[in-house]
């Protein structure tokens, strides 16, 4: 009977703790199956690994075949983990995957902090202009202009040599050529599959001048992580470059360069129609006419749907952990013994005065430094949630505040515990208060869930980018994503009014008391 | 008087006190900041009776009145209700004492000035909410007995309202109901009438005389000194933390024998 408003609320929050330790278990272990996992950026990232665009839900590219042809004679299941380019070292190194294979350079740098399989592809940089452009087709002609690269590649290393070229550096390949189509580059210098397939595509551009520099691509794994598996990687590679192999693969994509007859000593030339390439010119065609725009875009609409499907379900998980955990927060700040009541107030101050994004990359990337792995999912929900706890927890005691100190008085009057004039007289009134700014701060939930794009989900905003930079089509489907948002975020809009309308009639109603 | 402390049985005809004192107060003493806000304070009432305690506002009426079902903790001093009595000897108060308080404020109900009825509930849900909560009483003669307790305070066609669409009159007539439905042996009144107009006071008074002729024991804290003159048995008259003046109301207010009572009924009377 005694203190009998403490014992309930510490069951809650053993019981919520409990569930969150099983949960992160399931996904650690799962993390850890058998399969051959490798990792690259499937976003903008044509033709090395991309979403087919003729149907979004499956991969393909000359190293996604590379990899297929390397599981089987390895006899082992692959799987395809979808990383941010950014993120996919960090991951490696974190052990979240077996390698990386993404058109990485074998610099010395990276030589360095990596280890490499034998290379599997050798290439140089080539330039790409608009098509009406002349008089910039050599690496020396570049002087005097703005040229766009890619992050950390060796076309960027060579032009930071030229004091007289401008350059801009991109994260994604496809907001380079979407700007050299608007005017704001002048040339793109990038690694010659690149210009090929975003170049010599569009019917606006094309490549111009001879290849320049010379760079080799490598499988990365983590530097002395597994040598038995990287050996056997080499061994696979060595006998597809003996058997042609290779060759048929990177034929198929049009890829098949004199460098690499080079580099292999295979000068052969089996008749190989480059069926992947003539494919993806088909596919990426600019759609003529309103009904082939129309059919592409309700192509589109599965693939939002999943997106949204995700952005709600990390949502609507991350709030249920807000509420709950907010409330907790609340309860001990105002009711706790003294020493809990300030343990709450640091969290909630140190979870609002830092960035979400630092907050959501620390777990998902921080964490399993102390051998606590979460899945791209409970990493996401458990990011947002903690976050949001620290503002719905100030939100609740705002409103427990707003609760007159009568009301407790009256409870208590009648004999009911401490407890009890919480659970049946305060919380349900402090609520009322509290429902409009909470239905708001989901909205914003939604918004900010796009956040864990970075971690490798794939929601609604992670969804716009892929569509967008396979198509160069950031109009279309940015309308249709940002459409998707407003409907979701609609029922919480609508919610939120009826609950301001409740509450505006109880304010109305006891403005009648005096 | 220490028999009386773990005492749990039916046996209320202790030595200490007669049968009929149903509440008894001794010694309360109460300061708050270090400003002594009750002084040595007692009062005992008998059963069936109804007490006025009036006074100037300041004078410790409220405190005293809310030190009796310990929504404010007296320093010193003990309080006997019924067979639960507590002593106060100026400790802190424990989760021993609480429980104490939980089981002596089961024979006292309480009305305040403000009504404090719960605004997200209707009248009939305000009124079985304790019956419900503290005693476990099941939902269909919860609300038997609601019903009936809104009828007798004359709300029964008001069940289904929420509170803030009453009168003030109707407001604090709901929460005497809700206090009967705990079925306390004392009634605890913390002005009930100060924030009504005359005529809502009438109602609300009407049903306390209703209590006072069924037998109910009440005390009143009240600034309404016809009420308290006309209906009391007896009235206590407190200034500066004290009880000056304890008499039959007809006597006090022809007789008072302080000057105190004196200054203050006359200044009320111009």
């Amino acid at each position: 009977m005694n203190n009998s408003g403490v014992r309930p609320v510490s069951v809650w929050f053993r019981s919520v703790m409990l569930s969150l330790m099983t949960v992160s278990l399931l996904f650690s272990v799962s993390a850890y199956a058998e399969p051959l996992r490798w990792a690259s950026d499937g976003t903008s990232n044509v033709p090395y690994t991309f979403h087919d665009p003729s149907n979004e839900s499956r991969m393909e590219g000359f190293e996604y075949d590379i990899m297929q042809e390397i599981g089987r004679r390895l006899g082992r299941e692959t799987e395809f983990v979808q990383n941010d380019w950014d993120g996919l070292i960090p991951g490696l190194q974190r052990g979240f995957y077996d390698m990386v294979i993404d058109g990485i350079e074998m610099t010395p740098e990276h030589t360095q902090a990596l280890d490499f399989s034998k290379p599997y592809y050798v290439t140089s940089e080539r330039i790409v202009v608009r098509r009406d452009q002349a008089g910039l087709d050599s690496f020396e002609r570049l002087g005097g202009h703005t040229v766009g690269t890619l992050k950390d590649t060796l076309a960027e290393r060579m032009l930071r040599d030229r004091p007289d070229v401008t350059i801009r550096s991109y994260d994604e390949e496809s907001n380079a050529f979407a700007d050299l189509k608007a005017g704001r580059l002048d040339a793109i210098l990038l690694d010659g599959p690149i210009a090929l397939y975003y170049g010599e595509s569009d019917p606006e551009l094309r490549l111009v001048g001879p290849p320049i520099g010379h760079l080799s691509y490598g499988i990365a794994f983590r530097q002395g992580g597994n040598v038995a598996l990287r050996q056997r990687v080499d061994a696979a590679l060595a006998e597809m470059t003996q058997d042609g192999t290779l060759h048929r693969i990177l034929a198929r994509w049009n890829l098949w360069t004199p460098e690499m007859a080079e580099w292999s000593g295979d000068h052969s030339e089996p008749m190989i129609e480059p069926v992947e390439w003539t494919r993806y010119l088909a596919a990426t065609a600019p759609s003529r006419g309103l009904k082939a725009r129309a059919e592409r875009y309700i192509g589109f609409l599965p693939l939002i749907f999943r997106g949204a499907l995700m952005t709600l379900a990390v949502s609507a998980c991350a709030m249920v952990l807000a509420v709950g955990l907010g409330m907790f927060l609340a309860l001990v700040r105002r009711y706790g013994p003294r020493w809990s009541a300030i343990l709450a107030g640091v969290y909630i101050e140190v979870v609002r005065g830092t960035p979400l994004l630092i907050q959501i990359l620390f777990i998902f990337y921080g964490l399993p430094a102390i051998g606590i792995r979460l899945s791209p999912f409970v990493a996401g929900v458990l990011g947002l949630g903690l976050n949001y706890a620290a503002y719905e927890a100030e939100n609740y005691r705002a409103g427990l505040q707003s609760v007159a100190r009568g009301q407790t008085e009256a409870a208590t009057a009648l004999n009911m515990t401490h407890f009890q004039a919480l659970r049946y007289v305060v919380v349900p009134q402090a609520f009322r208060v509290v429902v409009p700014v909470m239905t708001n701060d989901f909205i914003s939930l939604l918004k900010d869930s796009s956040l864990v794009s970075i971690i490798t989900l794939t929601e609604l905003s992670q969804t716009y980018v892929r569509l967008s930079s396979t198509y160069f089509d950031y109009f279309g489907t940015g309308l249709m994503v940002g459409a998707a948002y407003l409907l979701l975020g609609l029922p919480f809009v609508r919610l939120a009014k009826i609950a301001e309308k409740r509450l505006s009639v109880g304010e109305r109603r006891s403005s009648a008391d005096h | 008087m220490s028999d009386h402390v773990q005492s749990a049985g039916p046996d209320i005809s202790g030595p200490a006190f007669s049968v009929e004192t149903v509440l008894r107060a001794d010694n309360i003493s109460k300061s708050f900041d270090g400003q002594p806000v009750l002084r040595n304070v007692s009062l005992s009432v008998e059963r069936g009776e109804l007490v006025s305690i009036i006074g100037p506002s300041g004078c410790g009426k409220s405190t005293f009145l809310r030190c009796l079902n310990f929504l404010e903790i007296p320093d010193s001093g003990s309080v006997t209700i019924a067979d639960d009595m507590i002593l106060r000897d100026g400790g802190a108060w424990r989760a021993r004492d609480e429980a104490l308080a939980h089981s002596l404020r089961a024979h006292v109900g309480m009305v305040f000035q403000s009504f404090n009825l719960f605004p997200h509930r209707t009248v009939l849900e305000n009124v079985m909410l304790a019956p419900r909560v503290v005693k476990r009483t099941s939902v269909a003669v919860a609300e038997v007995e609601a019903r009936d307790l809104l009828e007798k305070v004359g709300l029964g066609a008001a069940a289904t309202r929420y509170p803030g669409t009453l009168s003030g009159g109707q407001q604090q007539r709901a929460a005497i109901a809700r206090a009967l439905a705990m079925r306390p042996e004392v009634m605890l009144y913390d002005e009930p009438t100060s924030a009504l107009d005359p005529r809502m006071s009438e109602e609300v008074l009407g049903v306390m005389r209703a209590l006072d002729a069924e037998g109910m024991t009440q005390i009143v804290v009240t600034h309404d000194l016809r009420f308290a003159r006309a209906a009391s048995d007896r009235v206590a008259f407190m200034e500066g933390g004290e009880i000056v003046e304890i008499d039959d109301p007809e006597k006090m207010y022809e007789f008072p024998r302080d000057s105190r009572t004196r200054h203050f009924l006359s200044s009320l009377r111009r």
